[in-house]
Formats: structure tokens, C-alpha cells, sequence
């Protein structure tokens, strides 16, 4: 029931990320989505995204906290966009369902989004932090980040599951931290790369000047990708 | 709730209506399974009925206490949602419908929630079945209408009729509760899920009134819809959307 089926069910209906232009004509924002375990750092991928990217493109941002404001207030607080550029969907207990299974809150708030303040280039969906195959709905997200950190067990490229070997990007967060807690960076750059099959992988720590510089870079070569597309 | 919904019908003021569209015939009854089923992505999941607020409060505890609420919620709020379903489904106008379902939801949370599901729905229903009367009504309410009036039409693009709609949405307002309990106390899902079943014949009985109604609403207008509701369940309901922490987003 929860595997992907990208193939055999394509989402070729007008309401959803499928059609990448707008009612216009003109392409619509490119929507990347960052999803990962509790507390692996995707809010401070985005702020550090948006930190990095506003200035040059219009952004905006869809959160799904699982119980609060939180992750929206976040952003909120520490000024990485104005507020009327960040949206939180509430998900009921169940994030995964928010961008998987039943992606129309986050589809409205995305097109609120493009309304309120666009035309957009750029919309970052961050879902709640859930478990290891919790991935987004091709309906919502043109591509999508894995996000996993050193901390939570360095085994965690070796279990594999949807979210480490199909995302488009896995970011491996808080490197600073692998002497603290004994993770092997190596060893996981090798099974992240044996269960991927070619995907790529970056390794990241946020809390120093242009950590987040690897994941901005691969941002910027998908939305160049974007703009070209047929 | 203990409130008699047909006190509470205004007088019913004979309106002139169009003569209605025959229902899309392509329909089969399985699409009602497709319409009720608990996985339809039309946003119900991030939304318990009522259910989070009563929890907090106490009201709700185990599967008894919860087949309490389910029964009140059915009774009132679930007669109204069924019967505007159920008109919506028989060929009512949906605008006209859609103005009776904000007069008969007095808590401006339950508005706004019910709007924002009403506009979800319409996404998926579009989606799965394709009709102009559906088209006609997002581009009419393009910040959503009424869930309960959305849904009828729906069920109306499935080729279904108004008893099988009002099926739905009752079915809907006592689902949707029973699984955030679940969720929130961690219930037996056996025994909610007999709760559920217990409350079917009682579902069948609402169903059927609420069907008469929009046998009704079709000549007399959607004055002819009862107007059932529980006054606890809105002034929780605007509490609910004041809490900074919450599973729920109603």
C-alpha cells in the first residue's frame, strides 16, 4: 500500500505537480521537497537554503509540523523570509500521509503560496520529521532531500529503505558531531553509495561558514534543469 | 444535541428552483465505497470531528464515551452534513446549499474548516470524477465550499444518488472522530471500530431522514434541510483552533 508506483499510476491530472506550467503558460515554481527523521536538521537545511538562495530568487516555504507551529515559527523567528512567505499544513498526527498518500493540504497551500506572493521560483516543502520511509508524492514534489545526521546511527545507509536510496539527494547532517559519537563517515559514504545506485550524496555540518554550500549546489543545478525542461 | 432538528426547521418557504439535472448516469454503486473509503485523499485525515477537543476536556475516555460523542455528533451535526449532501447530490443548487450550510454553522473555526475540506475534496473529486457541475462550483467557491455540499456533488459526478451521498457523509462525521481517538488515547482499534458498527443502523436512520429532506429541498428549497446542531461541539471547536499545541487541525 505504501510502495511507489511512479510508473504505473503517473499523476497526469492538471491538480497537481505534474503540469509544470501555470494556468498561464508560464513554468511554475520549482517544488523540492526535504523529508528525514526527527531532528536531523531539515528545518536548518531550509532556513540555510533560504539564507543562501533569497537574494537572488523568490522563494517561499510549506512546512508540515507534526503537533505544533514549531518548525514554521523557526523560520519565522530567525527572519529567514517574511512571513507571508511560509506556510505550515497541519497533518494530524501523520506527516508521511500529509505528502505522500493524501497531498491536497499541501498542494493548496503551495498554490496559496504562488497566489499570495509569486510568481515564485522556488518552493521548499519540509515535511515532519518521520521515519526512514517517509517519501513525497510525485503529485507534490519534483524532486526531494533525504535528510539523516551522524547522530541518529551511522548504520542508517545501511538499512536502506525509500527515503536513503530514492530521494534525489541525501544529505548526511552534523559531520561536526562524527568524533562525539563514534560514527564511522567513510563507512556510510560507502553504503550510502552501494544502496543509491548513482544518486548522489553530500555531507554537511550547518553550524559552520557555507556548511549548507554542497546542498545549495545541487539546488541551483536542479532548478537550471527546470528552467530548460520541455 | 437533544435538540429536535425539525423544531429548529425554519418555516418552509416554497422557492422556485430550476428544474434539476439529471444525475451523470455512468455511475456504479461501488464508487460510493471509492467516496467513503477513509483513504480518499481529500484531507480528512488531519482532522478529527470535534474528537481532540473533547479528549483534553475528559469527555471522550474509551470506546464507550466515545460512541457517546459519535451518537450526539450523528444526531445533529451528521443529519445536517447528510442532508446537504444528499440535496447536493439530488440537484440542488450548490451555491444555495453552500449559504444554508453557513447558516447552519454558527462557530467561525467549523466554517473555515469546513471550507478548506470542502476545497481538498473538490480537488480529488475533480481529479477522480471529471464534471462540469463540479467545475462550475470551484470556479464559483475557489476558496472552497461547504465539505458536505462538495461531497453530494461529488457523489453526484460518481453517479450516485442523494440516499447513498447522505450514507457517506454521516458515515464521514462519525469515521473521521472515531479514528483521531484512536489516535490521541491510544483506543483498542477493535473496539472503535465496533463502535462504528454499532452505530450503523443508527447511520441508516439519519441517512434515510436527511434523503427525505432533499427529496424535499428539491421543490421547497434548502429551508426544507434540518438544521441540527451541537452548541458544545462549536464552542469547543473555537477553543480548539486557539490551542498553540495540537494534533489536530479541527
Amino acid at each position: 500500500m505504501h510502495l511507489d508506483h511512479a510508473d504505473a499510476f503517473p499523476h497526469r491530472h492538471t491538480y497537481s505537480a505534474a503540469d509544470p506550467h501555470r494556468p498561464d503558460g508560464t513554468r511554475r515554481a520549482l517544488r523540492i521537497g526535504l523529508g528525514g527523521p526527527v531532528g536531523s536538521g531539515k528545518t536548518a537545511t531550509v532556513a540555510a537554503l533560504c539564507r543562501e538562495l533569497r537574494d537572488g530568487l523568490s522563494l517561499a516555504v510549506v512546512t508540515n509540523d507534526i503537533y505544533t507551529r514549531e518548525d514554521a515559527e523557526f523560520l519565522l523567528r530567525n527572519a529567514v523570509l517574511p512571513p507571508e512567505r511560509i506556510t505550515a499544513v497541519e497533518t494530524g498526527a501523520c506527516p508521511h500521509t500529509a505528502i505522500r498518500d493524501d497531498i491536497s493540504a499541501n498542494l493548496e497551500a503551495v498554490e496559496d503560496l504562488e497566489d499570495a506572493v509569486g510568481p515564485l521560483d522556488l518552493i521548499l516543502v519540509e515535511s515532519g520529521g518521520d521515519n526512514l520511509t517517509a517519501t513525497f508524492s510525485k503529485g507534490l514534489v519534483d524532486a526531494q532531500i533525504f535528510v539523516i545526521d551522524v547522530a541518529g546511527g551511522d548504520d542508517i545507509p545501511r538499512k536502506g529503505g525509500p527515503g536513503v536510496t530514492t530521494a534525489d539527494l541525501l544529505v548526511v547532517n552534523k559531520t561536526d558531531l562524527a568524533p562525539y559519537v563514534g560514527a564511522d563517515l567513510a563507512g556510510m559514504a560507502r553504503d550510502a553509495e552501494a544502496q543509491r545506485g548513482g544518486l548522489p550524496v553530500v555531507f554537511t555540518s550547518l553550524v559552520t561558514e557555507g556548511g549548507v554550500a554542497p546542498v545549495v549546489e545541487w539546488v541551483r543545478a536542479r532548478l537550471a534543469d527546470w528552467a530548460v525542461r520541455p | 444535541m437533544g435538540l429536535d432538528p425539525d423544531v429548529l426547521d425554519g418555516a418552509p418557504v416554497p422557492v422556485p428552483v430550476a428544474a434539476p439535472a439529471p444525475a451523470p448516469s455512468a455511475g456504479s454503486r461501488a464508487a460510493l465505497l471509492v467516496l467513503a473509503d477513509g483513504r480518499f485523499p481529500a484531507g480528512g485525515h488531519a482532522h478529527s470531528g470535534g474528537a481532540e477537543a473533547a479528549v483534553k476536556a475528559g469527555r471522550i475516555h474509551d470506546a464507550r464515551t466515545l460512541e457517546e460523542f459519535c451518537r450526539g455528533r450523528l444526531h445533529t451535526t451528521g443529519l445536517t452534513a447528510a442532508a446537504l449532501a444528499a440535496a447536493a447530490a439530488a440537484g440542488v443548487d450548490p451555491l444555495a446549499l453552500d449559504d444554508a450550510a453557513d447558516a447552519r454553522t454558527p462557530a467561525p473555526a467549523l466554517r473555515a474548516a469546513a471550507r478548506r475540506l470542502g476545497r481538498q475534496l473538490l480537488r480529488a473529486a475533480r481529479a477522480t470524477w471529471p464534471s462540469p457541475e463540479l467545475d462550475a462550483l470551484a470556479a464559483a467557491r475557489p476558496r472552497g465550499a461547504h465539505q458536505p455540499v462538495v461531497l453530494g456533488l461529488a457523489a453526484r459526478a460518481a453517479g450516485l444518488g442523494p440516499p447513498d451521498a447522505a450514507l457517506a457523509a454521516g458515515h464521514e462525521t462519525v469515521s473521521g472522530s472515531t479514528t483521531a481517538a484512536v489516535r490521541l488515547l491510544g483506543l483498542d482499534p477493535f473496539d472503535a471500530t465496533a463502535v462504528l458498527a454499532r452505530l450503523a443502523p443508527e447511520l441508516d436512520h439519519v441517512a434515510a431522514r436527511a434523503a427525505e429532506a432533499a427529496r424535499r429541498a428539491l421543490g421547497e428549497g434548502a429551508d426544507a434541510l434540518p438544521a441540527a446542531s451541537a452548541p458544545l461541539l462549536d464552542l469547543m471547536a473555537e477553543q480548539h483552533a486557539a490551542w498553540a499545541v495540537r494534533l489536530f487541525a479541527s
